[in-house]
């Protein structure tokens, strides 16, 4: 019996900002399918990690490596295509552009059509309604020619997560997609998270126990930037050295 | 998901235009210099408005195209078509080439990095004597007839003629690249670069695309001043056209195309009037507009009036470009 190979391993990863140093020898890894939770006390280095993974840093050392393949030298844009997708602890949309035409900017980037400069964006039909049906699977058919910063925000992160999902990624880093969000609109979100395509490999961080505890097959502990402890949600709860971090208060 | 159809502003210029080119006979000058005017404002919208960058070095790539339409004249090859071509190819030429460094820059550092570069243009320029007559400008080139038929008349009937239809085909080209999926990418970009890098846009190669497209019209509208004019001076490189094109497109509203067009018709004529009526004082004028643009958006304007006038615009302005 072999392991599956991880569709997202991350190899002794550092970062130092200076003399500070937030992510010390970090190594993770994930399955197709599997939903991985990252948790921590506040500046435990959980979106630095996220950052690190996706690109947006480069890491001090380690390596991450995506499907097999060395990404660590890649750019985002380059990670992106090669299967990885992110959203974002703070809502980060483009303010003033239509719903449906930031999915469709999505579609065009993952279908290399967005350097094509000269049919107007309505004129991509097959796209269009692609970008559409997305939003009415996540109950936004209503609000698809709205201006994003007209959403209510527990709607821009249920955009959020549309955006990622449109990109057809293989892993997906999910920063706190329930930041924020007011109890009862968390529904529609809980619902979207627990409908995610069953072969996508998620990592998420979260502070709501009780997403993390339903969503989450793994837990991986972080603190003071390195891995505290790692394991099922019963090992976590058992765990004393992570009661003292971060559940014990 | 109503765009506004590419072709619609266009037509409407070329209509005006050709009213004006019509009904205005003694006044071609003038609109000729409005469409050219348009034609640069136009280009900077494509940097200011679309793209988001603030800069205040349009002119160098103006100047350049500018130049390189009259050296060319200068060499015997009277043709204006090829000037214009190869005004607009010196264009985007230089906007490719100090885009390449520029844009990895933002804000402050990149507004004033493109003062530097386009200072460096200027001196350059002022250097090259033999090629630009330095100080004293470059002149004494003729243009050959447009297309080897219309010769441009002492009335400007066809240089009138030949900027409209460059500005039209310029709005129809920029309409339809915004419009495009590349043109809503770098409409994206300006609202969150940290968005599109998360969508795998490659930022920086989309900013110089949308940077040189512009230097080549700005390349386009310097060789057309300098085709019909006959005419170069070491001005259209300088900050100060930068500069009034700047506040043109903010007159006019940034980042709608038309926007850059209603500006620099606003200012070009404000300049023309008040200017004849008090020549040191007309940017006074010009001050007052702008501060009331400014703490007075058009659109804020339109909409109180819309209320005021109880018109069921319902949705306008969601999921077009105006």
């Amino acid at each position: 019996m072999t392991a599956p190979l991880p569709l997202l391993a991350v190899n002794a990863l550092d970062k130092h900002f200076g003399g500070l140093h937030v992510t010390r020898s970090v190594s993770l890894s994930l399955a197709a399918g599997e939903r991985v939770a990252l948790i921590g006390p506040n500046g435990a280095g959980k979106t630095t990690l996220v950052n690190l993974i996706s690109g947006v840093l480069a890491p001090s050392a380690g390596t991450v490596q995506l499907l097999g393949q060395d990404v660590t030298a890649l750019a985002q844009a380059q990670r992106v295509r090669a299967g990885l997708a992110r959203t974002f602890q703070i809502t980060t949309l483009a303010p003033r552009l239509p719903v449906w035409q930031q999915v469709a900017m999505a579609l065009f980037e993952r279908e290399g059509l967005a350097w094509r400069g000269w049919r107007a964006i309505t004129g991509y039909g097959a796209l269009a309604d692609e970008a559409l049906a997305l939003l009415a699977s996540l109950g936004l058919a209503s609000q698809a020619h709205a201006s994003a910063e007209d959403l209510a925000y527990g709607e821009q992160r249920l955009v959020e997560l549309a955006l990622a999902l449109a990109l057809k990624p293989r892993v997906l880093l999910l920063d706190e997609p329930m930041a924020g969000v007011p109890q009862g609109d968390g529904a529609r979100l809980l619902a979207a998270l627990d409908a995610l395509p069953a072969d996508l490999a998620v990592l998420i961080i979260e502070h709501d126990m009780d997403l993390v505890f339903r969503l989450a097959q793994r837990l991986v502990v972080l603190a003071d930037g390195a891995v505290l402890a790692e394991g099922s949600p019963a090992d976590i709860r058992a765990d004393a050295r992570v009661r003292a971090a971060y559940l014990g208060h | 998901m109503a765009l506004a159809p590419a072709w619609r502003a266009p037509l409407l210029v070329a209509a005006l235009g050709l009213l004006a080119w019509w009904a205005l006979p003694d006044q071609l000058g003038l609109v000729t210099r409005i469409a050219i005017t348009a034609l640069f404002v136009l280009s900077l919208d494509l940097v200011v408005g679309i793209a988001g960058l603030a800069t205040l070095g349009q002119a160098a790539l103006f100047g350049t195209g500018a130049y390189a339409a009259a050296i060319t004249a200068t060499q015997g090859l009277t043709d204006p078509l090829l000037g214009l071509a190869i005004g607009t190819c010196a264009g985007a030429l230089l906007a490719l080439a100090s885009g390449a460094f520029l844009l990895r820059y933002q804000g402050f550092t990149f507004l004033m990095l493109t003062v530097a570069v386009s200072q460096i243009v200027l001196s350059l320029a002022q250097k090259a004597r033999d090629w630009t007559g330095g100080d004293d400008g470059l002149s004494g080139f003729s243009m050959g007839p447009l297309l080897g038929r219309w010769a441009f008349d002492l009335e400007g009937r066809t240089a009138t003629l030949y900027a409209l239809a460059v500005l039209v085909l310029a709005l129809y080209v920029a309409r339809r690249v915004v419009n495009s999926p590349f043109g809503l990418s770098v409409q994206g970009i300006h609202q969150s670069r940290a968005r599109m890098a998360a969508l795998g846009t490659p930022v920086l190669g989309r900013l110089l695309a949308m940077y040189t497209l512009a230097g080549g019209l700005a390349g386009a509208a310097g060789a057309l001043s300098a085709q019909t004019n006959a005419v170069v001076g070491l001005d259209s490189l300088g900050f100060a056209l930068s500069a009034e094109a700047l506040v043109m497109l903010v007159l006019g509203g940034a980042g709608r195309l038309t926007g850059a067009l209603i500006g620099a018709t606003v200012f070009t004529l404000l300049h023309h009037t008040a200017a004849s009526v008090n020549p040191y004082h007309w940017l006074f004028v010009v001050g007052l507009l702008l501060m009331g643009v400014v703490l007075l958006p058009p659109q804020r304007l339109a909409a109180a009036l819309r209320r005021r006038l109880g018109a069921a615009g319902t949705g306008a302005g969601t999921g077009a470009q105006p």
